[in-house]
């Protein structure tokens, strides 16, 4: 199946992955061309079929809440890009 | 000395992990020897091979100073001193964890992964990250955002992906053993086209904490070595139940290496038909079948069997894997670690930016193809479709495995192909793993293990069991490899 550029630049848009104008076209050929790869699964019937999500089965694991020492602040921001204090700095996030 | 004149010592890079092993308990070198020796092979052929994204040298002699002075204290174990590479993906506290990315070229972990920390724990040295495909994502190794990593048997071949750095530097003796990751094959077939040794263990069975995620329902991290013995060492050091990863198995375990008897009776192997697709190299084939008779030979039953969903992995693998890892990759905002784009005063506009110059074309690809796959609309078409396929499959192999005790294939339909071949389509890399994603998908334990040459290129065997089978795996390489020569070539460099 062929996807349109629109529907192309609407995937970008929701995985906030900007695209030049060349990106997006090769995308868009490259990307129909694996969607199309996928057709053949349409050719299974799985009406009746549970889907799997995790290859093994375990139930939900719950352990005791016990409290552990945390990352400390100097840790946790030793990778920041921008840091103020003891905060992450981000850009504004609120119009005026 | 003497009596050895005129005939080639081997130097201490060459030792397997076991020989090594025994070298060190009867005190014939030292740790710190046997590190510079590897740290010598890198200096030698690192330029030529790039399985490293960072040599981590002073650590690697600091640590093997700590294991010899541990051994002189009497508490040493098997990987005690044993120099090793870890995929830059697996993060290890206070040393750079690339991912082979743009994105984390600068990522300084603040933790260490649990297999890290277990081999840590048992005295094994770091001599530093491997290459690899960005983010995990490619079978060639030239999806890195640095450099590819070459071939040791020919370095205008590519080494396979995505652990292609922990199959080049365990092949080229840079290295002693290495760990990688598999989430559709990106441990077994690098081994395949490097010639050594890689096991992708069950699912849960080593804990994925630590490792960077890609598609959390496929990852598996897993020992690449040079040779079956050694892989069932590293396998008893990283494996286990881990509270912090919360798909860890809580099963007891056994010791890997005590199926290692090269005994075969009674064992019973399928030949599954859909795995010889068309396409695969002639060589391929005729190496595969070759060994098939090899474990006749030693007591093995061999029949043909059928996993009839087998042509439905490839479709299923590429929706449930990529959007996973768009679902992963999310955290990747320029905000808290990583690279940030910071030249504009939007916040969308930098996000967006950081993500279209932090990752590469492969990964933008799977994040785009996943996000479109979980979006509105096609959720129901894609994705719930891919995972009803999943049980399909799972149900396959659950009943191949009434029958028989373990599959054998070839580990990819390739050998090593040269470097730029297959870039420009992304199907027809993606076509390459074609023999080792559908063993993600029911999170089976596969390993492959060096089988012979096609046009002068190594060829790995792929031998797949039910969950938890890793110890009846190794015994049957083990016995493969105990009546043939393969693992003991070695490619000049």
């Amino acid at each position: 199946m062929a996807l349109e550029r629109a529907e192309v630049e609407h995937i970008a848009a929701l995985a906030r992955i900007g695209l030049t104008e060349e990106e997006l076209e090769t995308f868009r050929e490259q990307l129909s061309d694996i969607l199309e790869q996928f057709e053949r699964l349409t050719q299974l019937d799985t009406r009746s079929v549970t889907p799997t999500g995790h290859a093994v089965e375990l139930a939900t694991v719950m352990r005791d809440d016990v409290p552990e020492p945390p990352l400390n602040p100097e840790d946790t921001l030793r990778n920041a890009p921008r840091r103020q204090a003891d905060f992450f700095r981000v850009k504004a996030v609120l119009e005026e | 000395m003497d009596e050895l004149q005129g005939q080639r010592r081997d130097e201490l890079w060459e030792l397997t992990l076991d020989q090594a092993r025994a070298g060190l308990e009867r005190r014939a070198f030292s740790s710190v020897e046997l590190t510079q020796s590897c740290l010598e092979r890198i200096q030698q052929v690192e330029d030529r091979v790039k399985s490293f994204v960072t040599v981590t040298g002073e650590i690697a002699l600091e640590q093997a100073a700590k294991a010899d002075r541990a051994r002189a204290a009497g508490a040493a174990g098997p990987l005690t001193g044993i120099p090793m590479q870890l995929k830059d993906l697996i993060c290890t506290r206070d040393i750079r964890t690339t991912c082979s990315s743009r994105m984390l070229e600068n990522y300084v972990p603040v933790y260490s992964a649990t297999v890290a920390e277990k081999l840590f724990d048992q005295g094994a040295v770091l001599l530093g990250k491997g290459n690899m495909d960005e983010f995990a994502m490619g079978s060639s190794c030239e999806n890195s955002a640095f450099f590819p990593t070459h071939n040791p048997w020919d370095l205008q071949r590519v080494p396979g992906g995505s652990s292609g750095g922990a199959a080049a530097a365990v092949a080229a003796g840079e290295a002693v053993f290495a760990l990688g990751s598999d989430t559709g094959g990106s441990i077994r077939q690098p081994a395949s086209l490097c010639g050594v040794v890689g096991l992708k263990p069950t699912y849960g069975l080593v804990s994925r904490y630590g490792l960077i995620a890609f598609a959390s329902s496929l990852d598996q991290i897993g020992p690449v070595g040079k040779d079956v013995t050694d892989c069932a060492l590293v396998l008893n050091a990283i494996a286990g139940y881990d509270a912090k990863d919360s798909t860890s198995l809580p099963e007891g375990l056994p010791d890997f290496t005590r199926g290692l008897t090269g005994k075969l009776d009674g064992l019973r192997l399928g030949l599954p038909e859909e795995y010889f697709v068309a396409g695969m190299q002639p060589g391929v084939r005729e190496a595969t079948l070759k060994a098939v008779e090899t474990l006749e030979g030693l007591g093995a039953a061999v029949e043909p069997v059928s996993l009839p969903t087998t042509e439905y992995a490839l479709a299923c693998y590429y929706i449930i894997a990529p959007s996973e890892c768009s679902a992963n990759l999310a955290r990747y905002d320029g905000v808290k670690f990583g690279y940030s784009y910071q030249d504009t005063p939007d916040m969308w506009e930098a996000m967006e930016s950081t993500r279209q110059y932090g990752f590469g074309p492969e990964v933008k690809r799977r994040i785009m193809l996943g996000t479109y796959a979980l979006s509105s609309g096609y959720y129901d078409a894609y994705y719930r479709q891919a995972q009803q396929v999943r049980t399909l499959i799972r149900q396959d192999f659950a009943r191949v495995f009434e029958k028989v005790d373990a599959l054998v294939t070839p580990t990819s339909p390739v050998v090593a192909f040269p470097l730029g071949e297959k870039t420009a389509d992304p199907v027809q890399m993606y076509l390459i793993d074609v023999c080792t994603l559908p063993i993600n998908i029911a999170g089976l334990p596969a390993l492959s293990v060096p089988c012979g040459f096609a046009e002068g290129l190594p060829v790995g065997m792929q031998l797949i069991g039910p969950h938890l089978s890793e110890e009846r795996l190794l015994s049957i390489a083990y016995a493969y490899e105990q009546a043939t020569e393969w693992h003991k070539a070695k490619p000049k460099l």
